[in-house]
């Protein structure tokens, strides 16, 4: 059975937000440059300034040369980058990394607000699809505007506000 | 935030006066939070008493109404008991009363005039004496007003009493802010100067960003007694949103300064580069905003449809709890954070007052749920109404993902037994996509017609927007601009030219509504596109308010899309040494110091040049603050549309001697804060009433009208 038009667009919409997602998200940096940028934007500098190791901007911190070297060290001993984060948690502890991991119970940092959004996103369309099926309660026409005395005004604002869907306030905005 | 307390046993000093004044003012502070509080006792139950009295009619030996009344005179002069405390413990840092710990603690005599005030909350106690000052003065101006609907009042005036019961208490009883140094007694030895206030705090924004903030987060308290007052005593008809609409606007208003303000002075003051750090408390401040947009934008269905009842009482009601979360995040220690006050027993306070709150909510909401009967259903996925609801539900999706991510290191910690970091890496990649998504709804939404349209209809509205879109996609890629660098896909630059492009789209569909309407108006009117646009806003002014401030928003994320182009370059400065940064080019003119009584100063002097000429000086300037012996950063800006050139003296290399400097480039930085002062015009133009029919008469000539032409199809 061929689909409406209508569904076709929308299909074919979420098809490309979808692969734009993935590639967005399954691509890596690759030069040394920008892997060293991406690699010091993941973990914490540990002097205790709760900033990214990258970003750490203070004169003599104890601890920003030394780990910005250790990074140089494990990309140049040919490491990958899953093998580096381990070797700074191994010497730092957990909390030396920016962001949960994708293991274990951190997976669950990540999977929480995509999960929340799907779900919170398909009731909410399964509500307003219940709705519909329900049926409206038939809405009050558009208030007219019977309060100036003028006829012609008034014919011309009513038009006006036919076209702008102006609404002088009294019942919300927008 | 919290500075050590000098050992003042060990400074022998003359007595500070024969007369104690300090400890005269000491027991005044005391006693006027004392007497606050057993007249916000009092409000609070009386105005229970005699709310019970009217709602069930039983007799009693005093009139019930006049019972309320003493209720609200006991809540007017708890106000000025509140605000004697306040006096009193200004009037004790501007006289240096080192007596008083929280003096000692957060000033010294140097400090001055603008930051003795910002003293007041520099500390816990001092900030939630302010928060109870606060919450009297919104109380102050609510009972005043309170012919409105003497009712409704009534129970918001008592509800409110509810809470500043709760913050007197904790300022009697757990932080009070007078209290005396340990062991001193009238006359005895004082400290001879105070430990200052935290350098940090000295900078013109922290005289406005806190008042601000609380100004933003104690407001919310009062939509919040509003709503639960109206479902209490089943306020028939949607008339307390409207009474609420300003309360929360200017609420709102005065939160988005705040969170604004903050940023700004973390981007000018922290010396990072950067204005939003996923801080704890950046994100405490963050939420009850989230929650509080979804809030005005959803009792829009309610006003007009009678829809989401339920959905609105509960967003009033989070966004109140947030705003104590908040508090309770940064106060008791849970979370560690740049803000964070030190750990003290005020947590559980938080806690058991949160929990009633939350009680008293829950129990209400299930005595009265009859009340929110919704009268309408949406009748289509497309449409206004989904709209709104779409918008509610990104916008408690990212106040989810923030709380989630606040609070997931307590979770882990507890789950697994070790502390993870939440930092801005997880929110750039959940919190960002997001964000991304409400701008674009922010667009979509006043397309939409009321209750369904048709897909030929959503085409017709949509062509100039995705044109648009598609455009600036063209134009970034022309400009060189790329998403993607050596091969890989490069996230930043990638959101950023989403960014750029979702908003050119949202600008062009809101602008499109504008001449849309006004053109109708021109048409009908006789009057040309500029003066038919002033009075299409006048006439609906909160449809249009919304508008402006939709584009301010836009017009932030433009300015915070910026970032994925920052540039940074950091050396070691020499006398006449160079050092380049995009198109400018510092040298370094020479370094001198400065001093005062309050602190003493290494300033590099740069001279900046372009294309060979110098165009400006900057002075970026390390400060050592004497009194509390604490060094700080004052970052030199200069400021244009394209980008800030953002220069940190950082400090002295201890080997050569040589200065430090650090410049970076931040691109499109002024939008942001430009950004803001669209929001506020447009909150502004919101909060005027429209014309009515009967004072908008159309003076137009008498012609013959023009014939009608059908142009417009969208949000109509």
């Amino acid at each position: 059975m061929a689909l409406p038009s209508s569904l076709k667009f929308w299909t074919r919409s979420v098809e490309a937000c979808v692969l734009v997602v993935v590639i967005c998200f399954s691509l890596g940096a690759s030069t040394p440059a920008s892997r060293m940028n991406t690699l010091s934007h993941q973990v914490m500098c540990q002097c205790g300034c709760a900033q990214l190791l990258g970003e750490c901007d203070h004169v003599g911190c104890p601890d920003r040369d030394k780990e910005l070297s250790e990074l140089t060290t494990n990309m140049a001993a040919g490491l990958t980058d899953q093998q580096i984060m381990d070797a700074f948690v191994a010497k730092y502890g957990a909390t030396v990394l920016a962001a949960p991991t994708t293991k274990g119970f951190d997976l669950v940092a990540w999977i929480a607000p995509f999960a929340v959004f799907a779900a919170a996103l398909l009731g909410t369309i399964l509500l307003i699809r219940r709705w519909g099926g329900l049926g409206g309660k038939p809405l009050e026409a558009t208030a007219a505007g019977a309060e100036s005395s003028d006829p012609a005004d008034r014919e011309r604002l009513e038009r006006i506000r036919r076209e702008t869907d102006i609404d002088t306030g009294s019942r919300g905005g927008f | 935030m919290e500075n050590k307390v000098v050992r003042w046993e060990a400074i022998s000093l003359p007595r500070a006066c024969d007369n104690h004044p300090g400890v005269l003012m000491a027991t005044f502070g005391n006693f006027c939070l004392l007497i606050a509080l057993v007249l916000a006792a009092y409000n609070l139950v009386a105005g229970a008493v005699a709310l019970r009295l009217i709602a069930t009619g039983q007799a009693a030996r005093i009139s019930p109404e006049r019972l309320a009344d003493t209720a609200r005179r006991a809540g007017i002069a708890g106000f000025v008991a509140v605000t004697g405390a306040a006096f009193a413990l200004i009037w004790s840092v501007f006289t240096n009363d080192f007596s008083i710990t929280y003096i000692l603690e957060h000033s010294n005599r140097a400090l001055p005039i603008p930051y003795k005030f910002a003293a007041l909350w520099s500390g816990q106690e001092g900030s939630l004496l302010l928060w109870a000052w606060l919450l009297g003065t919104y109380g102050f101006v609510l009972r005043l007003t309170h012919k409105t609907d003497v009712k409704l009042y009534a129970y918001a005036g008592t509800i409110l009493s509810g809470i500043q019961v709760f913050f007197l208490s904790v300022l009697v009883f757990a932080a009070p802010p007078f209290a005396l140094l340990p062991g001193y007694v009238a006359g005895g030895a004082l400290p001879a100067d105070g430990n200052g206030l935290n350098p940090l705090l000295q900078y013109p924004e922290m005289v406005i960003h806190p008042p601000m903030l609380y100004l933003g987060y104690v407001g919310f308290s009062v939509p919040f007694a509003f709503a639960l007052g109206a479902l209490m005593m089943r306020y028939p008809g949607e008339k307390w949103i409207r009474i609420t609409r300003v309360w929360t606007m200017v609420t709102w208003l005065f939160l988005t300064c705040g969170i604004f303000l903050g940023m700004h002075w973390a981007y000018a003051v922290l010396g990072w580069g950067g204005y939003w750090g996923w801080d704890p408390v950046e994100n405490a401040s963050f939420m009850p905003w989230l929650t509080g947009t979804a809030f005005l934008h959803s009792v829009m269905m309610q006003e007009r449809k009678g829809m989401m009842k339920s959905w609105n009482v509960w967003l009033i009601f989070s966004t109140f709890l947030l705003t104590m979360l908040g508090t309770l995040l940064t106060r008791a220690g849970l979370v560690s954070s740049v803000h964070a006050f030190a750990q003290s027993s005020i947590g559980t306070w938080f806690v058991v007052f949160m929990g009633i709150v939350l009680a008293v909510c829950i129990f209400t909401y299930i005595l009265q749920r009859g009340h929110l009967k919704t009268e309408h259903h949406m009748e289509s996925l497309v449409s206004r109404e989904s709209s709104f609801l779409f918008n509610n539900l990104v916008l408690l999706t990212a106040c989810f993902v923030i709380l989630w991510g606040t609070l997931f290191p307590i979770i882990s910690e507890y789950v697994q037994g070790t502390k993870v970091t939440v930092g801005a890496p997880f929110y750039n990649r959940v919190a960002v996509p997001i964000g991304l998504f409400l701008v674009f709804l922010t667009g979509i939404g006043p397309l939409l017609p009321w209750r369904a349209t048709s897909f030929k209809a959503i085409k017709r509205n949509f062509v100039l927007p995705v044109i648009a879109l598609w455009v600036t996609v063209i134009v970034c890629l022309a400009v060189g601009v790329r998403p993607w660098k050596d091969g890989s896909l490069d996230t930043g630059s990638f959101y950023a030219v989403v960014s750029f492009a979702v908003a050119a789209a949202v600008l062009t569909a809101i602008i499109a509504e504008f001449l849309r309407g006004a053109g109708v108006i021109s048409r009908q009117t006789n009057r040309n596109l500029f003066a038919a646009t002033w009075l299409l806003t006048r006439r609906n002014t909160r449809r249009y308010g919304g508008y402006i401030v939709h584009i301010g928003v836009v017009v932030v994320v433009i300015g915070l899309a910026g970032s994925a182009f920052n540039r940074s370059i950091e050396s070691e400065m020499g006398l006449h040494s160079t050092m380049p940064i995009g198109p400018y080019t510092l040298t370094c003119m020479g370094f001198t110091q400065d001093s005062n009584q309050n602190y003493n100063s290494d300033y590099a002097v740069l001279d900046v040049s372009q294309g060979g000429k110098k165009v400006f000086q900057l002075t970026p300037e390390r400060r050592f603050y004497l009194a509390s012996g604490q060094p700080q950063t004052m970052v030199a800006i200069h400021s244009v549309p394209e980008w800030d050139l953002y220069v940190v003296y950082e400090g002295t290399n201890p080997d050569t001697g040589q200065p430090i400097i650090k410049a970076f480039l931040n691109p499109l930085v002024g939008w942001i804060w430009f950004g803001l002062v669209v929001i506020v015009f447009g909150t502004f133009v919101a909060l005027v009433p429209s014309l009515t029919p009967a004072t908008a008469a159309l003076r137009v000539p008498a012609t013959k009208p023009a014939p009608l032409t059908p142009a417009l199809k969208g949000g109509d």
